[in-house]
């Protein structure tokens, strides 16, 4: 790169909101034809930096804000998006920001439209995504509604509708937080097309894996302000990972092998809960499962094999057909999710945004919603005993800001999760289901949640973990259920397993491929 | 309350815009503000904006908790019709009209009547899942051509002293129609704000689906707020219909739901639901009558009214718009250049 001139040159941006100096004099570039990777913590300034290199923050419009940003050598100062799009810069951000109600080829090319005779050319139109979708491998209809497929083809979408508008500086925040292995390949075979095309690849990811496979240098935040500058090839992840987080790693050393047992004698203990051939057509077949007090079952499998599902359905979100639901040895319907909590059932959505958090609502209201709704409007929980369940667990979950009065939408994502966590803690539930509880959050707020399920375990609440990340999975459960094809293919006791034979069985789908 | 929260308050431009209403009335009318007793009853412009408010103000408190569940009721007006036809016919069917157990009697079977009205609201919206605008628009048609058959397609005059003191009576030289506006908003206060109702209106007005896996009962909820808005309605009904002593089907709070709902957006709750504010929904309410009271005092003549009207609420519309108050906020930066903490909370967020 030496010699070459970088397309993107950000030069002590600095920008405060109330309370808060979101980055500090942080400098950054990128080079043509380069994969850069942007790291930090939630809250290390990541998104905002991005954003004000997209022009969702003007730089020059607050007092205290101060810095310029180059780009292929001209300075530039975006009124907004669209200009920094013009201008050759586009995102995908971490939460698809597509319209479902729309069809894929309308959301790949709204806006810029194939116009013929003053209208729309609607069959240039669903050309032009049908290359688009092609060139990323996405076997779709583009006449399809969006909304109808699974958020990792979403994700693909927004590439494809990012990549159309013949971008020199395309940003990924957090792309592949939604997708499974071989999406996640796909994703990467594109990137690697565009970079040889010359196109400069923001990329953000909590997955370091994929954060060494895929870029050439990056850039580490801290606190907002700038660590350094890296060659992947040239920094330890042990080293990446400490300047990410600024200490020690151990948290994280010492949860190794603090599993809890595997609960207790099987056959003469009555499970917590129990699963007998629950299945819904269209949505899993039928599965047989227990969950036995104070134990963490982790519930691994590809995106798409039916944890989400079975979670739903266990938590009376969506009702089974067949099969039935035993609590404490007696069976029981959930009708509606209240119904399970009224058991002492909760589950955590996946899908944070929306099955989670109430964003217009204060920390302090997201926290007592679940209590207050079991208790019902007319027994309102006194102001007092609100403040201080905020205030508990806003200290206990290290929520920033540490404010109950702070409305959820400006909370990062990391801390949007605590909030929600918060909430389900507060119903003092006995079997917390957790739906990928870590995705798209920072190394030292996992870490967190990975201690918090171990102490919850430890206090007697069972947890059923749904992760992704089968270290994560590995390093938490007593037992691991695995899913495939929408189907429970293994229920297995967590002595030596390795990622390894768990992702034997998560292939194969045998429990027999399991290597002892 | 510094100045900056001031402006930033939702509560602001509606307050200001009371203000300036107030303040033409005054130069057109020096005695606006004055307010005298005339045998123990309270006289005067003021009290004459609260008592012809007071039947919008009541229909508005209930719209405001609808549309805070991301509702709509346009069927409140229809609503009042019908209470108002159900009450005097059965005042005009008793052989004592003049009793105040007969007024009672029908008070309370008008009252009964829209609570079932508001029951069937909240079971097309909350259990058959059909749009608010929908189910209610159903009643609004529907309601107008009960009222007819229950007056018969008569305007019933009604010669009923008690029925006559809810809409022009007075309580302690207090117009009755203002005492029980003020009885229905403080209720209503109370009743969301005390308890934990408003909280989780507001939750399954923001995220309905978030707010059912947290356990509230939304359908119930949902149930509860058109059921009040309908009863509201009909209080208003039976103010309106009691003041001007006869039930008229076809134009007994013929519009009123849009002046209500103009109150509750005026007074800064979105129709897209959620947060809302009573207190704004106050304010939107004094806003309208006084425009209504204004247009008279300053003698602008009256096909000119609707013009005069709209151009005010286009006003006050422009004023709360997120794109105006980011140019105030823009402008106000300008003038306190180097003072920090000035930004809107859109632009907090950080990552």
């Amino acid at each position: 790169m030496n010699g070459q001139v970088p397309v993107v040159e950000m030069t002590n941006i600095s920008i405060s909101f109330p309370g808060v100096k979101a980055l500090d004099e942080v400098s950054f570039r990128m080079f043509p034809g380069e994969v850069h990777s942007l790291l930090g913590e939630n809250g290390a300034g990541k998104s905002t930096l991005i954003k004000a290199l997209t022009g969702v923050y003007q730089i020059d419009s607050g007092p205290t804000d101060s810095g310029e940003i180059l780009l292929a050598g001209s300075r530039v100062s975006f009124a907004g998006p669209a200009q920094a799009q013009n201008a050759g810069i586009s995102t995908v951000y971490q939460e698809v920001n597509l319209l479902g109600n729309l069809s894929v080829a309308e959301n790949i090319m709204l806006g810029r439209e194939p116009r013929r005779f003053g209208g729309i050319d609607w069959r240039a139109t669903r050309r032009r995504a049908l290359e688009l979708l092609g060139g990323l491998h996405l076997d779709i209809d583009p006449g399809s509604l969006l909304g109808s497929h699974s958020l990792a083809v979403q994700q693909l979408v927004a590439i494809a509708r990012a990549i159309d508008v013949h971008a020199k500086v395309l940003i990924l925040d957090e792309p592949t937080s939604s997708l499974d292995a071989d999406e996640v390949a796909e994703l990467f075979r594109v990137i690697r097309e565009l970079k040889a095309e010359g196109v400069a690849i923001l990329f953000v990811s909590h997955f370091l894996d994929q954060v060494y496979e895929i870029s050439d240098r990056l850039t580490v935040l801290r606190n907002g302000k700038l660590v350094g500058e890296y060659r992947t090839d040239e920094i330890l992840r042990l080293d990446l990972v400490q300047k990410m987080i600024g200490k020690e790693l151990a948290i994280l050393d010492a949860l190794e092998r603090r599993i809890v047992e595997p609960g207790g004698g099987e056959g003469d203990e009555v499970p917590l809960l129990a699963a007998r051939a629950l299945g819904r057509k269209g949505s899993i077949a039928p599965v047989d499962l227990r969950v036995y007090t104070g134990e963490v079952v982790g519930l691994a499998g590809l995106l798409g094999s039916g944890r989400t599902e079975l979670a739903r359905i266990l938590s009376g979100i969506d009702r089974p057909d067949s099969g039935e639901l035993v609590i404490d040895g007696t069976p029981h319907r959930f009708r509606t999710p209240r119904s399970a909590l009224a058991r002492g059932v909760a589950y955590s959505s996946e899908n944070r945004r929306a099955e989670g958090i109430v964003e217009d609502l204060t920390v302090r209201d997201n926290i007592v919603l679940a209590l207050q709704a079991d208790r019902g409007w007319f027994h309102p929980i006194s102001r007092k005993r609100r403040d201080e369940l905020a205030v508990s667990y806003i200290q206990a979950l290290n929520i920033r800001p540490a404010n109950p009065d702070a409305i959820v939408r400006n909370l990062s994502g990391g801390n949007q999760q605590k909030v929600l966590l918060a909430r389900w803690l507060a119903v003092a539930p006995r079997l917390l289901i957790l739906d990928e509880p870590t995705r798209g959050i920072d190394v030292g707020a996992k870490a967190e949640i990975q201690k918090l399920v171990v102490n919850l375990a430890e206090n007697g609440m069972s947890v059923l973990f749904i992760s992704a990340e089968l270290e994560e999975v590995l390093r938490l459960s007593s037992r691991i259920a695995i899913m495939r094809d929408r189907r429970l293919v293994a229920d297995i006791v967590n002595d030596d397993l390795t990622v390894d034979s768990l992702l034997a069985i998560i292939a194969d789908g045998e429990l027999t491929a399991v290597a002892r | 309350m510094n100045a900056s929260r001031m402006f930033s308050s939702r509560l602001f431009w509606p307050v200001v815009m009371l203000l300036v209403l107030f303040i033409i009335n005054l130069v057109a009318f020096p005695g606006f503000f004055s307010l005298e007793v005339k045998n123990g009853h309270l006289f005067g412009s003021l009290v004459d904006i609260a008592r012809n408010g007071a039947p919008t103000l009541i229909i508005a408190v209930g719209m405001t908790l609808v549309i805070a569940t991301r509702g709509i009721d346009l069927s409140v007006g229809a609503v009042c019709a019908i209470a108002g036809a159900v009450a005097c016919s059965i005042i005009l069917g008793s052989p004592e009209p003049g009793s105040i157990g007969t007024v009672a009697v029908a008070v309370i079977v008008a009252l009964l009547i829209a609570l079932v009205l508001g029951l069937w609201n909240g079971f097309l919206v909350a259990v058959l899942g059909i749009q608010p605008i929908i189910a209610t628009l159903i009643l609004m048609t529907a309601g107008r051509g009960a009222a007819m058959l229950i007056t018969e397609g008569q305007i019933l005059t009604v010669n009923s002293p008690p029925f006559k003191v809810i809409g022009s009576g007075f309580v302690l030289g207090i117009p009755v129609s203002v005492v029980i506006a003020v009885v229905i908003f403080t209720a209503a206060a109370l009743l969301t704000r005390r308890t934990a109702l408003g909280l989780l209106i507001e939750s399954v007005g923001i995220n309905p689906e978030a707010s059912r896996q947290a356990g509230v009962r939304s359908r119930g909820l949902l149930i509860t707020v058109y059921t009040f808005s309908a009863f509201s309605a009909a209080i208003a009904g039976l103010i309106l219909t009691s003041n001007q002593t006869a039930a008229d089907a076809n134009n007994t709070g013929l519009f009123i739901e849009l002046d209500a709902i103009l109150a509750v957006v005026i007074g800064g709750t979105s129709l897209a639901g959620g947060r809302y504010s009573l207190l704004g929904t106050l304010v939107g309410a004094l806003v309208i009558q006084t425009l209504v009271t204004t247009v008279y005092t300053v003698g602008i003549p009256p096909i000119a009214t609707m013009v005069f009207k709209a151009a005010v609420v286009t006003a006050v519309c422009l004023l709360q718009s997120p794109t105006t108050n980011a140019a105030f906020g823009r402008w106000r930066r300008s003038l306190g250049r180097g003072r920090p903490g000035t930004r809107t909370a859109e632009r907090a967020s950080v990552s």
